[in-house]
């Protein structure tokens, strides 16, 4: 886990932990299952007042990334929860959106988008079967 | 739970009122209390202490008074101050055992296990010590008692930046188990801000903002531009407007953003700017 605090981002400070540890959970750095440390002990660690980190962990759970459970900690969920699912749609529509865009402004014809779609998907599965 | 909560606490002396200051701390967090030279912050934190009487109003600590049981405010509050209070002649062993005789739950151990952390130097007589190793001594005596509460009167002042690093570690530490709650003056809050979850910022005596630090952060902006853009409306909404040579600053309420043109610009203030401009729009 990797957090780092910019005076000179215009994100506040609580939104700048959260939007951090969300990248992080999105991508697997912060695997499912795994317990985020307690709300004062990352507040000590950052160096930022509790109610900063109280808010960055309430939006999280709010947006479906962890769930506090007495005496467990903040747990990261796991990716089938529905409103986590929804953040992952939303981020391949957005990944595809910005390929359709980039093809229309070259002119590419949309048969030959699909096709590098297609021929991207198959060297994906088959690095991923080894 | 409030482990420290000011009802309507004034105190009147002869060329200055505390005028009718209230708040509350919950347990684990940590206030600045912040103000100009003179505004009124360690007059409070006087009252809080019980070093001095107040003329009217209640002061609870972890849920008593201290006429309801004075030994037991006092035990709890932890005081550290501007000025050092042990006698210049005293080495670290006379002041351990003024202390162990002095306070119920002052722990020889932790203290000997802090001094000797921070190599605070046995043979010299503290009128000896350096600025920083005087509030490390001070830091060493008060936590090594079971205290609920620390009061830190512009405790910071003249520390160099790595021993004021050290002591936010402090602070953090000692509100780390939820339970124990930081009040601190100061006028200047620079590295403070980032570690304060409320701030209350009095002026002559009178309460100008308090809120949690964030919200206070978020609620206003710094505009910057040129005078002759400012127009009536957004004049009437802006809060201390400075004038240079060659532009204006000045704090403005978010949700009056919307009285921006794209000939102002704006960013997020830090609280000293947000003090600075609300100052110069009570004084003109």
């Amino acid at each position: 886990m990797k957090i780092i605090i910019s005076n000179q981002s215009e994100l506040p400070i609580y939104a700048q932990i959260k939007e951090q540890l969300k990248e992080q959970i999105l991508n697997g750095q912060i695997p499912e299952g795994s317990t985020l440390p307690s709300i004062r002990q990352l507040a000590k660690e950052v160096g930022v007042s509790v109610i900063t980190t109280t808010r960055a962990y309430s939006d999280l759970e709010a947006e479906g990334f962890i769930a506090t459970m007495q005496g467990r900690g903040s747990v990261v969920l796991s990716k089938d929860n529905n409103l986590l699912k929804e953040q992952y749609l939303l981020r391949i529509e957005e990944g595809l959106t910005t390929a359709i865009e980039t093809a229309r402004v070259m002119g590419l014809p949309e048969e030959e988008l699909r096709e590098i779609f297609h021929n991207l998907l198959e060297a994906s599965a088959d690095t991923a079967r080894g | 739970m409030e482990l420290l909560e000011v009802r309507n606490l004034s105190k009147v002396y002869k060329t200055f009122l505390l005028d009718n200051i209230s708040f509350t701390l919950p347990e684990g967090y940590i206030m600045g209390y912040v103000g100009q030279n003179g505004a009124g912050k360690s007059t409070t934190l006087n009252l809080i202490t019980n070093i001095c009487k107040s003329s009217s109003g209640e002061i609870y600590v972890d849920g008593i008074t201290c006429e309801e049981d004075e030994s037991r405010y006092k035990e709890s509050i932890g005081y550290i101050g501007d000025e050092f209070y042990f006698p210049d002649n005293f080495r670290i062993r006379d002041i351990r055992s003024v202390l162990r005789n002095f306070y119920k739950t002052f722990r020889t151990e932790k203290f000997d296990e802090l001094t000797k952390r921070w190599k605070l130097d046995g043979k010299l007589a503290v009128k000896d010590f350096s600025r920083g190793m005087k509030v490390k001594l001070m830091f060493a005596s008060v936590l090594a008692r079971d205290t609920k509460l620390l009061v830190l009167d512009e405790a910071t002042n003249g520390l160099d930046p790595v021993v004021r690093v050290e002591v936010l570690k402090l602070l953090q530490e000692y509100i780390a188990d939820g339970e124990r709650s930081v009040i601190f003056s100061t006028h200047i809050l620079s590295d403070l801000e980032q570690i304060a979850d409320y701030i209350y910022f009095i002026h002559e005596g009178k309460t100008v903002l308090y809120d949690a630090k964030d919200e206070l952060l978020e609620s206003h902006l710094l505009v910057k531009g040129e005078r002759r853009a400012i127009y009536p409306e957004l004049q009437r909404a802006l809060i201390g407007i400075m004038d240079n040579a060659y532009g204006f600053e000045a704090i403005l309420p978010s949700d009056r953003a919307d009285l921006l043109t794209n000939e102002f610009h704006f960013e997020k203030p830090t609280i000293d700017q947000i003090v600075i401009h609300y100052i110069k729009e009570r004084e003109g």
